[in-house]
């Protein structure tokens, strides 16, 4: 890979390890706590040897207890600190929902702005992994319905580099899902230096004029993968890498919409209730005359997770064949 | 731990002057008013729920007088009136949250007595209980990490909310960082209907402490001086790096939980009228009466001035407007927002 000037090759994990290492640098205000994310560097070595520069203070090894380390995280951003939450796998979130929808996210609100919440919560999430059903959910449905709350999921580095850094520079609650299979899968150019991308723009990383597909995490690498399968048998298909949940960006994908008349959704999590029925929702409110064919969302089926076993997982998840052959349809109706 | 009253104890006033005993029991008499005034107001049908504090009078004018104002920071729970008083909220302020009037701090969105004031270091909460315990530890966190020695966090609790996971993970925590935070639980032996005997089997709170390696105290929450010293000698070893304790006043609950509960459906009037024998208001007046720090005629001088305040606070707070309906799209993130951008 050709590397520009100023810019290095990353994966995901690199990252996120170098924006919250130089996060940590610039300001003594930023705390990480998380299970295991000191001696150990967290699971996925993410801070490793943050401890070791850093120090015990700043980088804390919590009890067993996601309740907590999201509410005292809560209780340092409303006393100043800049916390930088880790839940281990998403999975392991649902302790601590409360402290997210029912404290983080009315901090502000029910204080009438008294008192602000300005905290990051890290997770890594989704499957393909074999990480059956507690080490693979996707979460961001649970959480895109809490006013109150930013939700960042990105798929590039660069754009985890940037989304990160604008989550940690953010004054409210930001819930950052980072795609465990992505990590060490997916490289690419990061520019050196602090930059941020805005919480809430999608990215139109492949332009096309016969459909519009929306996806977000690891299945835009496959949605463009089956894009450009299609290319090849001339058809033109446009990807949208959605990149923050909420606030979404309604711009972008109406803009496409009305330029394709045709909308496919991806989306690894469950189809219902997910980030495609309000896509869906929107579109047909805003833009239904501007449609060609009825909206499709491909997603997953409604059961709570993918098994362990290889057929379970398979079955559970979309492949890029999947998508390629959903894809045909659409620009063919 | 049977509940005495401080008049047969005689007066062990642990440093306090006659000043700040006037200034304890003035805070109790202004507790029991507004709480009477909000219960009042929902009678009258002028606000939809009210909520008091009674027989919690002493247990919070008691550690409001220990606790430093600009120094420490309060993380209390909706029933502690008393505390907000002692720690300088003014009535004015409460009937403003009772009003829900667009003067309030929380700028009339929040429950009565869900005080809120960064000037006063009293940190916004809900009505969800325990969730408030880990940001105390949080804030105990921040003032530690920032080496801010001289500083404490006073966190309260019902006697109900240790029964939440969060409580058991926050002390657990605090212990382990040795924060300088106080956990005070003003034990009433009730929450909402569900009396002590079914919230645990054993109803020694404060023993808990040594499973968390923390120190761990109970005190007759209904002598405001006895809670005083407690609660000061706890937040001065939070403040000079001794790290955190686990107090445990007992009081009573007098009221019904708020206005919407009925407590007759499951206590007897007997039941309160034996704990209201130990009524801490009369009592702790009859103490300074008989001690020679108040006057019968300086007790009536004072309650008099205090239903002045209440009546005060009450028209003043009711005048003012309530929030737009433009109010409810406000702060919600820092600047304007719209959930699809």
């Amino acid at each position: 890979m050709a590397v520009t000037a100023g810019s290095k090759v990353l994966n995901n994990v690199e990252a996120v390890r170098e924006t919250l290492y130089e996060a940590m640098k610039s300001d003594d205000r930023t705390i990480i706590l998380g299970e295991d994310v000191g001696a150990r560097g967290n699971v996925f070595l993410i801070t490793k040897d943050f401890i070791n520069e850093f120090g015990p203070e700043r980088v804390i090894d919590t009890p067993i207890a996601e309740a907590s380390i999201v509410g005292i995280a809560v209780g340092m951003a409303m006393e100043g600190l800049r916390p930088i939450a880790e839940i281990q796998f998403a999975d392991f979130i649902y302790p601590a929902f409360n402290q997210i929808v029912g404290e983080a996210a009315k901090t502000r609100y029910r204080s009438n702005g008294e008192y602000t919440c300005p905290l990051v919560i890290r997770t890594p999430y989704g499957g393909g992994v074999r990480g059956a059903l507690s080490h693979s959910v996707s979460i961001e449905a649970l959480f895109y319905h809490v006013p109150g709350l930013k939700i960042v999921a990105p798929a590039f580095p660069a754009d985890v580099k940037g989304l990160l850094n604008a989550a940690i520079d953010d004054p409210d609650p930001v819930l950052f899902l980072e795609h465990k299979k992505t990590y060490r899968l997916i490289k690419g150019e990061v520019p050196e230096g602090h930059y941020t991308i805005p919480i809430g723009k999608a990215n139109v990383i492949k332009e096309g004029r016969q459909l519009t597909v929306v996806s977000y995490g690891l299945y835009v690498h496959w949605a463009l993968e089956a894009a450009n399968q299609l290319e090849n048998e001339g058809m033109s298909v446009e990807v949208i890498d959605l990149r923050s949940i909420r606030p979404m960006d309604r711009t972008t994908i109406l803009n496409s919409v009305e330029k394709t008349r045709k909308l496919l959704i991806i989306h690894e999590d469950n189809k219902f209730g997910g980030i495609g029925a309000e896509i869906s929702a929107m579109v047909a409110e805003e833009a239904l005359f501007s449609l060609d064919a009825p909206i499709r969302r491909l997603a997953a089926p409604d059961v709570p997770a993918m098994g362990y076993a290889e057929p379970l997982e398979h079955e559970y998840m979309s492949s890029p064949a999947q998508m390629a052959d959903a894809m045909r349809e659409l620009v063919k109706f | 731990m049977a509940k005495t009253d401080t008049k047969a104890k005689g007066l062990d006033r642990h440093g306090l002057t006659d000043e700040q005993l006037r200034q304890i029991f003035r805070n109790m008499l202004l507790q029991r008013q507004l709480d009477n005034r909000g219960f009042q107001l929902n009678r009258q049908g002028k606000v939809p729920f009210a909520l008091g504090s009674e027989g919690h009078e002493a247990l919070q004018a008691g550690a409001a007088m220990a606790f430093n104002r600009g120094k420490d920071i309060l993380a209390p729970y909706y029933r502690d009136l008393g505390l907000a008083l002692g720690i300088g909220l003014t009535p004015y302020e409460i009937m403003l949250s009772i009003f829900a009037r667009v003067d309030d701090h929380n700028g009339g969105r929040q429950f009565p007595n869900h005080y809120s004031s960064k000037a006063a270091g009293l940190m916004s909460f809900s009505s969800i209980l325990a969730a408030h315990i880990p940001h105390a530890v949080g804030a105990a966190y921040a003032q530690k990490y920032r080496g801010e020695t001289g500083r404490a966090v006073l966190v309260t609790c019902g006697d109900g909310t240790t029964s939440e996971g969060e409580w058991h993970e926050s002390m657990n925590f605090a212990a382990i960082h040795k924060l300088p935070l106080v956990m005070l639980v003003e034990n009433n032996e009730w929450a909402i209907s569900t009396p002590l005997s079914k919230q645990m089997a054993n109803p020694e709170i404060w023993k808990r402490a040594e499973g968390y390696g923390m120190p761990g105290k109970r005190f007759n929450g209904f002598d405001p001086i006895e809670t005083y010293a407690n609660v000061k000698e706890a937040l001065d070893r939070a403040r000079t790096g001794g790290g955190p304790t686990l107090l445990e006043g007992m009081c009573y609950r007098f009221l019904a939980h708020s206005t919407d509960d009925n407590d007759m459906t499951y206590r007897t009037k007997e039941i309160v009228a034996e704990a209201r024998k130990h009524d801490p208001v009369p009592n702790f007046q009859a103490v300074l009466v008989d001690s020679g720090v108040m006057s019968d005629a300086d007790v009536d001088a004072m309650k008099k001035d205090v239903l002045r305040e209440t009546n005060e606070a009450t028209d003043k707070a009711e005048a003012v407007p309530y929030p737009q309906a433009s109010d409810l799209y406000t702060n919600l993130y820092e600047g304007a927002w719209q959930p699809w951008q």
